[in-house]
């Protein structure tokens, strides 16, 4: 009996490693793609964030010359002054045809008004439709607004009267979201990541296991010989469970180096993300893996085709994102009838671990002892139905 | 020894077989013969054991095909219609796929599998993978690979289909040479020159029923037609009631 299973077991191995198809989903694509699109959106954040205050910006401004303790206090904030166009006119021109982002321009009078104590006239040229451009211009006003709280305070002190008195109130941000904390807000998603990697890397075998084999014609003979279908079929769902783990360990690991390399400190994330919690990840996933091959199997044992089997798999990959997605809208804690549902039990005890939060130990043995109870009876459904004489189609 | 009686097999409404028995003894050759449609291949999946029959029984050997379809399925080679092969296997592997699955010992699996790609004469392509095989050499493989268990009973579903000349020919030699080593050999075809040209025995099938069951002589003094075609005809209508 687990001679024969065996002997499946090792022929689907073979016979998938060699399939590029096969090997691509499983080795690069699903590993892959989370790891990718999940530095990207990092990196974009970063850079996002980076830019309010690190990136020295050009400014160009007309008429420096009225103005030089302005410029001097702009190049302070780390912003470059440069000659801007010829007049207000130019200014404008360049602005809206994208030359400039923003151009700034000070009046001849700007020194005389300022002396007189009447509000002196800047002007920023900006095109506020252009939201690329809008962030050096939103830079330029804000350090344009602190010049002139600057000089009111002085005027103010120069008056005897004390400058807080225009600062009735002061509000502090206080933050209490740890760093690892913060970080699961954006790793959340990676969890599903994982499954949807799982999957992929045994999609092809599950369709082989039925539609495939009955469209390339090896099924009916494969059937006639002295074995049991339940020894083929569990051959079968056991090989998709290997790729089903292979993939998940690459993924696992290929997001464990993504986020080495990712500067994540700068958005004052430090994820809990090493090799102890790679492990425990692989293993609180693993029993996902036996219901991922059988619900794949018998998704694919019901449809006609290769092709009818491919769309409806696309299905069952996304299905998992679902409990996943709606618990995240609602922002719901962690509770133990959650953890009865599998793929949502394993997203919330991974974004736990993530976290470096204390995990609940009885949420871990109800995760994956109904995630198993839910796959082997999964399974046990599949062999029936590789039972039926309609298998051939 | 392969024994059919009476069976009945429908799909939803059609009715595809409907009490058809025949026998095929050891050391013969029995053709199934028939227009398309005519229940052959149904008849040959209930004895391989992929169909249950709805009615009536076959065995193989004394194996009944329901009740003790393990042992009947361990007496039969199948070479089902259009059996397919495993593309990112070599022909070899593909073959000792098999033998494994037929619990054929390690220390005899290499001996075997050479046996057989001999008998078939595939050592040209016996390492190669099987995708891109010619019609030919995937019908030689298949049958090398249901052959492989050395089983008495081989059962054929229409194994000429798309081959060339040359390979029907070496078919027909493999053919002979399963009869002459004593084994029962049921083939089906709709070719009436190959079944004339083969068989010991012919069983006519015709809307899922027996036309006729008997030796080429018997069947050309019953039918009264000394040509065969001409006889093939008549019993067909016959068993249209005509």
């Amino acid at each position: 009996m687990i001679r024969t299973t065996i002997t499946v077991f090792a022929k689907e191995i073979v016979d998938n490693f060699r399939d590029r198809r096969t090997l691509a989903s499983a080795l690069i694509l699903g590993p892959i793609f989370g790891p990718v699109l999940f530095a990207f959106v990092i990196n974009l954040s970063i850079e996002r964030s980076l830019d309010d205050v690190e990136r020295t910006m050009e400014l160009p401004v007309i008429g420096q010359q009225h103005a030089p303790n302005l410029v001097r206090y702009l190049e302070s904030r780390n912003i470059d002054i440069v000659d801007g166009p010829a007049d207000a006119a130019a200014a404008a021109d360049a602005v809206k045809s994208g030359a400039n982002d923003v151009v700034l321009v000070i009046p001849e009078d700007f020194g005389a008004q300022l002396a007189d104590a009447t509000p002196a006239r800047v002007e920023l040229y900006s095109d506020q439709a252009n939201q690329q451009a809008e962030r050096d211009a939103r830079r330029a006003r804000s350090a344009l607004y602190a010049y002139n709280q600057e000089l009111a305070s002085i005027r103010l002190s120069a008056r005897g009267v004390n400058p807080l008195l225009l600062r009735p109130i002061n509000v502090d941000d206080v933050d209490v979201s740890t760093p690892s904390g913060r970080s699961a807000m954006l790793l959340g998603m990676m969890s599903y990541f994982f499954i949807f990697a799982l999957l992929m890397g045994g999609m092809y075998l599950a369709i082989d296991a039925t539609a495939g084999e009955r469209e390339r014609g090896s099924l009916e003979p494969l059937l006639a010989l002295p074995v049991t279908r339940d020894q083929l079929i569990l051959g079968k769902i056991a090989a998709t469970c290997v790729f089903m783990a292979f993939s998940l360990a690459l993924s696992l690991l290929s997001f464990y180096f993504v986020l080495k390399f990712m500067p994540l400190e700068q958005l004052g994330m430090t994820p809990n993300f090493g090799p102890g919690v790679v492990l425990a990840a692989f293993l609180l996933l693993s029993p996902f893996i036996l219901l991922g091959a059988a619900i794949m199997t018998l998704v694919a044992s019901f449809t006609k085709s290769y092709k009818e089997a491919q769309t409806w798999l696309s299905v069952v990959l996304i299905a998992p994102t679902m409990p996943i997605l709606i618990v995240s809208i609602l922002t719901l804690r962690p509770r133990l009838e959650f953890m009865f549902v599998p793929s949502l039990s394993q997203h919330l005890l991974l974004v736990d671990m993530v976290k470096n939060e204390p995990v609940n130990s009885l949420h871990v043995v109800i995760s994956v002892v109904s995630t198993l109870i839910f796959g082997a009876l999964l399974t046990w459904i599949c062999a029936r139905l590789y039972r039926r004489e309609g298998l051939l189609g | 020894m392969i024994r059919v009686d009476g069976i009945h097999k429908s799909f939803g409404k059609v009715r595809a077989v409907r009490g058809v028995s025949f026998d095929a003894p050891d050391g013969k050759i029995t053709g199934l013969l028939g227009p398309n449609g005519a229940g052959k291949s149904t008849t040959l999946r209930v004895l391989y054991t992929v169909l249950k029959p709805d009615q009536g029984s076959a065995s193989i050997d004394g194996a009944d095909v329901v009740k003790d379809n393990l042992i009947a399925r361990q007496r039969i080679g199948a070479l089902p219609h259009g059996a397919g092969l495993y593309p990112h296997l070599s022909a070899r592997e593909n073959i000792a796929y098999y033998a494994k699955l037929c619990s054929i010992d390690k220390a005899e699996l290499d001996d075997r599998t050479d046996n057989i790609i001999r008998l078939l004469e595939i050592e040209d392509f016996a390492d190669r993978r099987t995708k891109g095989f010619s019609q030919g050499q995937r019908t030689k493989v298949a049958l090398a690979r249901a052959l492989v268990h050395d089983p008495q009973n081989i059962i054929l579903d229409e194994p000429s289909n798309g081959l060339d000349v040359m390979a029907t020919r070496s078919l027909r030699e493999l053919i002979l040479k399963l009869k002459s080593s004593g084994r029962c050999v049921l083939f089906s075809s709709h070719v009436m020159q190959e079944v004339a040209a083969l068989c010991d025995d012919i069983c006519i099938i015709a809307n899922g029923q027996v036309a006729i069951d008997d030796s080429i002589d018997g069947i050309r003094e019953r039918t009264g037609r000394d040509d065969l075609e001409d006889a093939f005809v008549q019993a067909i209508h016959m068993v249209n009631g005509e």
